[in-house]
C-alpha cells in the first residue's frame, strides 16, 4: 500500500473521477474525507460501501471558502490531520458563448476554480507547519486545447493549471507538491451527455481508440500523492489516450 | 504577559534559531534566515498568540526582532 496512514481530502467524491479517487485513495491505505454537493445517499453508500476504512463524506459548497474551512476542520478532527488534498469538484455549463450567460460562465468558474483557491488555502496552514503535504488538481484537457461550446470550463481549467504552477513555486521549500492532472475523455456522467455521433468524432483524435475510465485518472492521482513522486511539482499529466500531444 | 518574551518564544519556534540569536537589532531576513513565507508564518504567529491582526502595509515594515517587539507592545497595549 503506497498511502497507508496518510490523510487526505476529496472534492467532489460521490460520482465519476472523484469516486474513483475515493477508492483508489482508500484501497492504499488512506483515510479520506470526500466532499459531496447533493446527494446524501450517494456519500451513505460510498461510506458503507468503503466501510472497513476511515472514510467521511461532508456536504459542501465548493465555491463556498467558509464550507471549505469547515471541510478541513472537520477533516482534522475525524482524521488528525491532512496530508494530501485533491481538487476534484467540477461542473459543465456548456454552451456557444453568444448564448453563454453571465450566470452559467461565473458559477462553472466558482466551481472549478475558485474552489481549487479555497481548499488549497485552507488546507495550507496545516500543511506548512507539518513541512508536508501532496496537493493534486484535477484540470481537463480542454484548458490545455480550448474546446467549442465549454469557454467557461476550459478557462476554469486553463486557471487551474496557472493557479497550482504558482503554488508549486511558493509551496516547494515546505516539501509540499502541487501536481495537475488534465484528463481527456473518461467515461463518467460528464461524457455520458455526449451523442454517439459526438463521441465517434472524439475517438478519431484518441490514437488509444476508447475513452478514459475513471480508475485512469484515479491511479495516476495515487502516484501523484505518494513518495514515487516526490521530486515531480509543477507538473500537468494528460491521461488521455494519446489526444493531446 | 511579557510580550517579549513570547516574541522569543515564537522566532524561537518559526525559524528554528537559539535565544542568543534573537537581539534586537537582527533582522529576520538577513540575519535570522527567514524566507518570504517564513516572514508570513512569523506574523500569523504573532496575529494568533497575541489575539490581533496585523495588516499587510505593517507586517512590510516589521523587518527587525526589535521591530517586533515595538510594534506588538503598542498594539497590544
Amino acid at each position: 500500500m503506497k498511502l497507508k496512514g496518510k490523510r487526505a481530502i476529496v472534492t467532489g467524491g460521490t460520482r465519476g473521477i472523484g469516486r474513483a479517487i475515493v477508492k483508489e485513495l482508500v484501497s492504499e491505505g488512506c483515510s479520506v474525507v470526500f466532499t459531496y454537493h447533493s446527494s446524501d445517499d450517494a456519500a451513505r453508500q460510498l461510506e458503507i460501501e468503503l466501510g472497513s476504512q476511515q472514510v467521511y463524506g461532508i456536504k459542501a459548497n465548493a465555491a463556498s471558502f467558509e464550507d471549505a474551512e469547515k471541510t478541513v476542520k472537520f477533516a482534522v478532527e475525524k482524521l488528525g490531520g491532512i496530508d494530501i488534498l485533491v481538487n476534484n469538484a467540477g461542473i459543465t455549463k456548456d454552451n456557444l458563448l453568444l448564448r453563454m450567460s453571465s450566470e452559467d460562465f461565473n458559477s462553472v468558474v466558482d466551481t472549478n476554480l475558485k474552489s481549487v483557491f479555497n481548499y488549497t488555502k485552507a488546507v495550507l496552514k496545516n500543511m506548512i507547519s507539518q513541512r508536508y503535504g501532496k496537493i493534486v488538481n484535477i484540470s481537463s484537457v480542454v484548458g490545455l486545447t480550448g474546446n467549442a461550446g465549454q469557454a467557461n470550463y476550459a478557462a476554469s481549467k486553463a486557471g487551474i493549471i496557472g493557479f497550482s504552477k504558482s503554488n508549486a513555486k511558493e509551496l516547494a521549500s515546505r516539501n509540499i507538491n502541487v501536481n495537475v492532472v488534465a484528463p481527456g475523455f473518461i467515461e463518467t456522467d460528464m461524457t455520458n451527455k455526449l451523442t454517439d455521433q459526438q463521441k465517434e468524432a472524439i475517438l478519431a483524435n484518441v490514437p488509444i481508440k476508447r475513452l478514459g475510465k475513471p480508475e485512469d485518472i484515479a491511479k495516476t492521482v495515487v502516484f501523484l500523492c505518494s513518495s514515487d513522486s516526490d521530486y515531480i511539482t509543477g507538473q500537468v499529466i494528460t491521461v488521455d489516450g494519446g489526444m493531446v500531444m | 504577559m511579557d510580550i517579549e518574551a513570547k516574541v522569543k518564544e515564537i522566532i524561537m519556534d518559526k525559524l528554528g534559531v537559539e535565544e542568543s540569536q534573537i537581539t534586537p537589532e537582527a533582522s529576520f531576513t538577513n540575519d535570522l534566515g527567514a524566507d518570504s513565507l517564513d516572514i508570513v508564518e512569523l506574523v500569523m504567529g504573532f496575529e494568533s498568540a497575541f489575539d490581533i491582526s496585523i495588516p499587510d502595509e505593517d507586517a512590510e515594515k516589521i523587518s527587525t526582532v526589535g521591530d517586533a517587539i515595538k510594534y506588538l507592545k503598542e498594539k497590544v497595549s
